[in-house]
């Protein structure tokens, strides 16, 4: 226990430390959802109706381009060795690793949304919602990332290949987050249900993404 | 013969040598009669007229397109659990024929939806789930390619094939659980199917003759690749005797 807290730890003061790896995901979501009105118009009632979406692919991606360093640079510069040879299960120390670089990429991004719906013209009631949903459903993304990131180590430079392999996977998390944040902007439809299926994925995710990725790490290396 | 006798490819391949042509003649002859009956016997409807016969081509080739991704799936468990040492040939051999299979669905879905529907696509909950099916068997065949060594490439593909498998009950409950555009369940269903037998029947022979073709395009495939290793090592063997020289 103390072994995977310790790792946390590490992973985050490495993403703090070098880089600004948060930072550089906070600012690509910035970059998406400001180039949405230049690309849509800046109407600013479209805006409000489509901003959940808007917000919700923006995190996606963020999250997407953050993934493939996860493991690649452990594996640089022989952290991963290190992790597979100690007396730790390797889901654990992926679902370790999951958590961390949740708390590193994942976090910041729950945290700019409310700020970035500003920009949209989101209502307090809808803002409240996209946040809320974001914050079940980031963690899903990351884990299903999780598999991926895991593969890329397999992948001699697989990042684009891996984000293409994840992206169909994440679809479920997308459908579901801006379903649950849509029915509370345009009221009527119960937000309920899609909010109960995306922390049913997500904790699903918790439980199969450290699984799959301990099963890639270990395919890729031997 | 059991699953097991078939682990040593040599054993296969004498296996693949007579079943690949009987499973195809087969497949073709199920086919012919099924087309014959498709296009001349079986009525119109009375409401889609003659287009309804698409869907002796659509119905067969979606269930094939999903039953492909189940026998990767089966393939994907031999190669991380059992370790069968055919597991991954079968997996990688299986990817293209169920993407073809897949894309053949969606097409021949949109020129059935653009008559009956009024478009070529809607983002009907059926549709979606299954451009997302070839989304990941176009994602699974570029991880093939993508990775040099065949084992090291089967056991990722493998990962990515299981947790991909999600999706094919999504599919095959979407028209359940989401009420919209495509029509419900008509012919595996509790109560028996709401098809006239008129209809039926050839639909059941072309998924009969569908699936042959498939056992024999599989097995050609999974020979071609183990001979296609064959090749590989050969090379390689000689390539290290020539450094060694």
């Amino acid at each position: 226990m103390t072994a995977l807290i310790a790792l946390v730890v590490r992973d985050l003061r490495l993403a703090v430390r070098v880089g600004g790896g948060a930072f550089v995901g906070v600012l690509f979501f910035l970059a998406v959802v400001v180039v949405m009105p230049f690309a849509i118009g800046p109407d600013l009632n479209l805006l409000r109706r489509i901003g959940p979406a808007i917000l919700w692919v923006g995190a996606l991606l963020a999250s997407l381009l953050a993934l493939d360093r996860l493991f690649a640079q452990d594996q640089e510069d022989g952290t991963l060795d290190l992790l597979l040879t100690a007396r730790t299960p390797l889901e654990l120390v992926a679902a370790a690793k999951g958590l961390a670089h949740w708390i590193a990429t994942g976090l910041p991004l729950v945290l700019a949304a409310p700020v970035l719906s500003l920009l949209l013209n989101l209502e307090p009631l809808a803002i409240g919602a996209v946040v809320l949903t974001l914050l079940v459903g980031t963690p899903a993304l990351t884990f299903i990332g999780l598999v991926g990131a895991a593969l890329a180590v397999t992948l001699r430079r697989g990042g684009l290949l891996v984000a293409v392999l994840i992206l169909p996977l994440s679809i479920p998390i997308l459908i579901f987050g801006i379903s649950a944040s849509n029915a509370a902007v345009t009221g009527g439809l119960p937000f309920g249900a899609p909010f109960t299926i995306l922390c049913a994925l997500s904790l699903g995710s918790l439980v199969l993404g450290p699984i799959a990725a301990g099963a890639a790490i270990r395919a890729g290396l031997d | 013969m059991a699953l097991i006798d078939l682990a040593n490819p040599t054993r296969f391949l004498s296996f693949a040598r007579p079943a690949i042509p009987i499973a195809g003649v087969i497949a073709a002859g199920l086919l012919a009669v099924g087309i014959y009956l498709a296009f001349f016997v079986a009525p119109e409807d009375y409401q889609q007229g003659a287009t309804v016969r698409i869907l002796y081509i659509h119905v067969p080739s979606a269930w094939l397109g999903m039953a492909c991704y189940v026998v990767m799936t089966l393939s994907a468990l031999g190669t991380l659990v059992w370790k069968h040492p055919l597991a991954d040939v079968s997996q990688k051999a299986a990817a293209p024929i169920g993407a073809a299979f897949t894309l053949l669905c969606l097409v021949t879905g949109a020129l059935w939806g653009r008559p009956m529907w009024g478009t070529y696509w809607v983002w009907d909950a059926r549709l979606t789930s299954t451009l997302v099916l070839l989304l990941i068997y176009l994602g699974l065949i570029a991880l093939w390619r993508t990775v040099e060594d065949p084992g090291r490439a089967g056991r990722a593909a493998a990962v990515l094939t299981l947790v991909g498998a999600v999706n094919i009950p999504i599919i095959k409950f979407s028209v359940d659980w989401w009420n919209t555009l495509h029509q419900p369940t008509s012919v595996i269903r509790l109560g028996g199917p709401t098809i006239h037998s008129s209809i039926l029947t050839p639909l059941l022979i072309m998924a009969v003759g569908a699936t042959l073709m498939f056992v024999a395009l599989h097995l050609a495939a999974m020979r071609n690749e183990i001979l296609r290793r064959r090749v590989r090592t050969l090379r390689i063997l000689a390539a290290q005797r020539g450094a060694t020289a």
